[in-house]
């Protein structure tokens, strides 16, 4: 009897830690694919990313050479114009979740928020090709970062939300009770103490939209040439990966690694950047 | 009395010089926000509007049948979109079959079984992950995963399992089952994080009661923690399985874009989403295009109506675990 029951206890200590093992190699298998997309890249991108890759048009089919200069301010200017629609739109309607509203009204829109942000990215690809291309008979840069802005929209007003939330009701009230305006108090006080939060979500979410492919397919387009007007088609590092990957030729099989690789360090540095800048956030609550 | 009087008019209009500026700015305010945030509500009214009256005509010409033909056929103007929701619906399968014990047993690793210091950086390297954009998994499944996958686990798979139907036939490299494994890849993070939120939510009190009673450390877990979170679970799978519906360009890269239905796994398919990034540009004649905006609400149908039931599972658990902790 006593026997047994020490055996018993043995094979239930065994059990967990056989538990133990398995949730660990889970663990293990989740975030290997991370290590091995990083070391593909660095083998098989490194190698093509020169001065070249940063200043130059891409080559044409079959010359070797060439670079993604056009794709990489075709990024940076698509998110410009998905920030200047995005980011006050989000911000503002985060403001109106957090510091007005009924509690019923700002739950549903919480909820219509967080199902927004679940809409396959491609979705609004295919409204805004509706919205604008169509009417406007063509594909434009303005088209594509529309569809940026439109898929930040519900980002940033969630974590916009979130940090305004955490800024301490005293620092309203001792606002309020100097006489100072409602709304003075709360873009003064309230979003300027929640300001490193609110950038932090703006820039993950730009981040996000940044490496978006789906939804610049049909609306920005690509363009193999500098693009000189933002009612042209405009090209776009992801966009650039894609026809790159799935093109029949080596050299720009290489290309696409090198892009790709470029991709990958600006998400990952916005990443860290936001890390390093929410460090502190233990003690001081935002 | 007169001097009185004038200086409580005075007063008066001093106080209300000053209130009457800022009580604009404040309402001016509350309305520009409330603009803003009703953005979501205009969204999502325009996604539906939009898409369907960019598909009313091939709605009214295909009817019912859109979803439950198979001809896909642009030149003769016929468009049935079932290979596309089949292959949605499989390769979202495969990847919640793979994704789903993974992800729950890294979160309980997370929280309940890892030592303390192991779990903020694996937490950490989960995040990044998520922020690996599709279009760069697509590339490395294309030239990593498919070459790997097609010389060592499918010919084992064939080898072991040829005999079901779901493991038979040639290997191609891109096909029904690479697609479901990238969509696993893309939607581990997000059931991860979602599950660790949930098992954190468990309150301490089941943890003692368990360890109290003598429970070892995966039993506590198992009893206390997983079987209470249990619907909790439940909402995280739902949300992964609506990322896994919606997602695209790495499906599109290695799930070999030949609208078929297919038993066997080996096979290339199709998604509703890949459909749409690959032939939207070419679509030349109106019929083509409506069809495809139809295949856009379909997909949009789906995935809002999933995103609804994940939302609506989670604000239960969530609503239910601040009452408790009230209490």
């Amino acid at each position: 009897m006593r026997f047994e029951r020490a055996h018993n206890h043995t094979w239930r200590k065994i059990k967990s830690a056989l538990a133990v093992g398995i949730a660990f190699g889970s663990a293990l298998l989740v975030i290997t694919p991370l290590g091995l997309v990083f070391f593909y890249l660095l083998i098989n991108g490194a190698g093509s990313v020169n001065w070249d890759f940063f200043t130059k048009l891409p080559a044409p089919v079959g010359a070797l050479g060439g670079g993604m200069a056009n794709a990489i301010v075709g990024t940076l200017e698509l998110l410009a114009l998905a920030g200047v629609i995005g980011i006050p739109v989000g911000v503002l309607g985060g403001v109106y979740l957090a510091e007005y509203g009924s509690a019923r009204l700002n739950s549903v829109l919480r909820f219509l928020a967080d199902v927004l942000n679940g809409i396959p990215s491609i979705t609004w690809g295919v409204v805004v090709y509706g919205l604008i291309v169509l009417r406007f008979k063509g594909c434009s840069a303005y088209a594509g970062g529309l569809a940026l802005a439109l898929i930040m929209i519900p980002l940033i007003l969630r974590t916009t939300e979130e940090v305004i939330l955490l800024v301490p009701n005293g620092y309203r009230e001792a606002a309020l009770a100097l006489g100072v305006s409602r709304w003075k108090t709360i873009v003064h006080i309230v979003m300027k103490t929640a300001s490193k939060g609110i950038i932090t979500g703006i820039l993950l979410a730009l981040a996000r939209v940044g490496g978006e492919t789906a939804p610049l397919l049909f609306t920005a387009f690509g363009n193999r040439f500098w693009n000189h007007s933002l009612s042209q088609p405009i090209a776009a590092l992801p966009l650039q990966v894609f026809t790159y990957a799935i093109s029949p030729y080596d050299d720009w099989h290489r290309q696409a690694w090198a892009g790709a690789l470029v991709l990958v360090t600006g998400v990952f540095c916005v990443n860290i950047l936001v890390r390093i800048l929410t460090r502190g956030r233990g003690a001081s609550v935002v | 009395m007169g001097v009185a009087a004038s200086i409580a008019v005075e007063e008066r209009s001093v106080q209300e010089r000053m209130a009457r500026p800022s009580r604009f700015g404040d309402k001016a305010f509350e309305w520009l926000t409330l603009a803003m945030a009703l953005a979501v509500v205009v969204l999502i009214i325009l996604i539906g509007w939009q898409l369907w009256i960019g598909s009313s005509v091939a709605i009214k010409k295909f009817g019912f049948h859109f979803l439950t033909t198979s001809t896909w056929d642009p030149v003769a103007e016929q468009f049935g979109a079932l290979p596309f929701i089949y292959g949605t619906l499989v390769s979202s399968l495969i990847a919640l079959v793979i994704a789903v014990p993974l992800g729950i047993a890294t979160a309980a690793y997370l929280t309940e079984l890892a030592p303390l210091w192991i779990r903020q950086p694996l937490a950490s390297l989960i995040e990044m992950l998520a922020a690996i954009p599709s279009v760069i998994l697509g590339l490395w499944g294309i030239f990593v995963m498919i070459p790997w996958l097609r010389d060592y686990p499918f010919p084992w798979l064939k080898r072991s399992f040829g005999w079901t139907p779901f493991f038979s036939g040639p290997i191609y490299g891109p096909c029904m089952f690479a697609g479901g494994i990238i969509i696993a890849v893309m939607i581990l993070p997000i059931i991860t994080s979602v599950s660790r939120e949930i098992l954190r939510g468990v309150p301490d009190l089941q943890r003692e009661a368990a360890y109290g009673l003598g429970a070892t450390r995966w039993e506590a877990t198992r009893i206390a923690v997983l079987s209470y979170a249990k619907k909790g679970l439940f909402g995280a799978v739902i949300l992964g399985l609506g990322r896994a519906l919606g997602e695209t360009m790495a499906v599109t890269m290695v799930i070999g874009n030949t609208p078929q239905i297919a038993v066997s796994l080996f096979k290339p398919g199709y998604t509703l989403a890949s459909v749409l990034a690959n032939e939207f540009t070419e679509a030349t004649t109106d019929m083509y295009l409506q069809a495809l905006f139809e295949v856009g609400l379909v997909l949009f149908g789906i995935t809002i109506l999933v995103n609804l039931l994940a939302q609506l599972l989670l604000r239960t658990i969530a609503a239910k675990s601040a009452t408790r902790a009230v209490q």
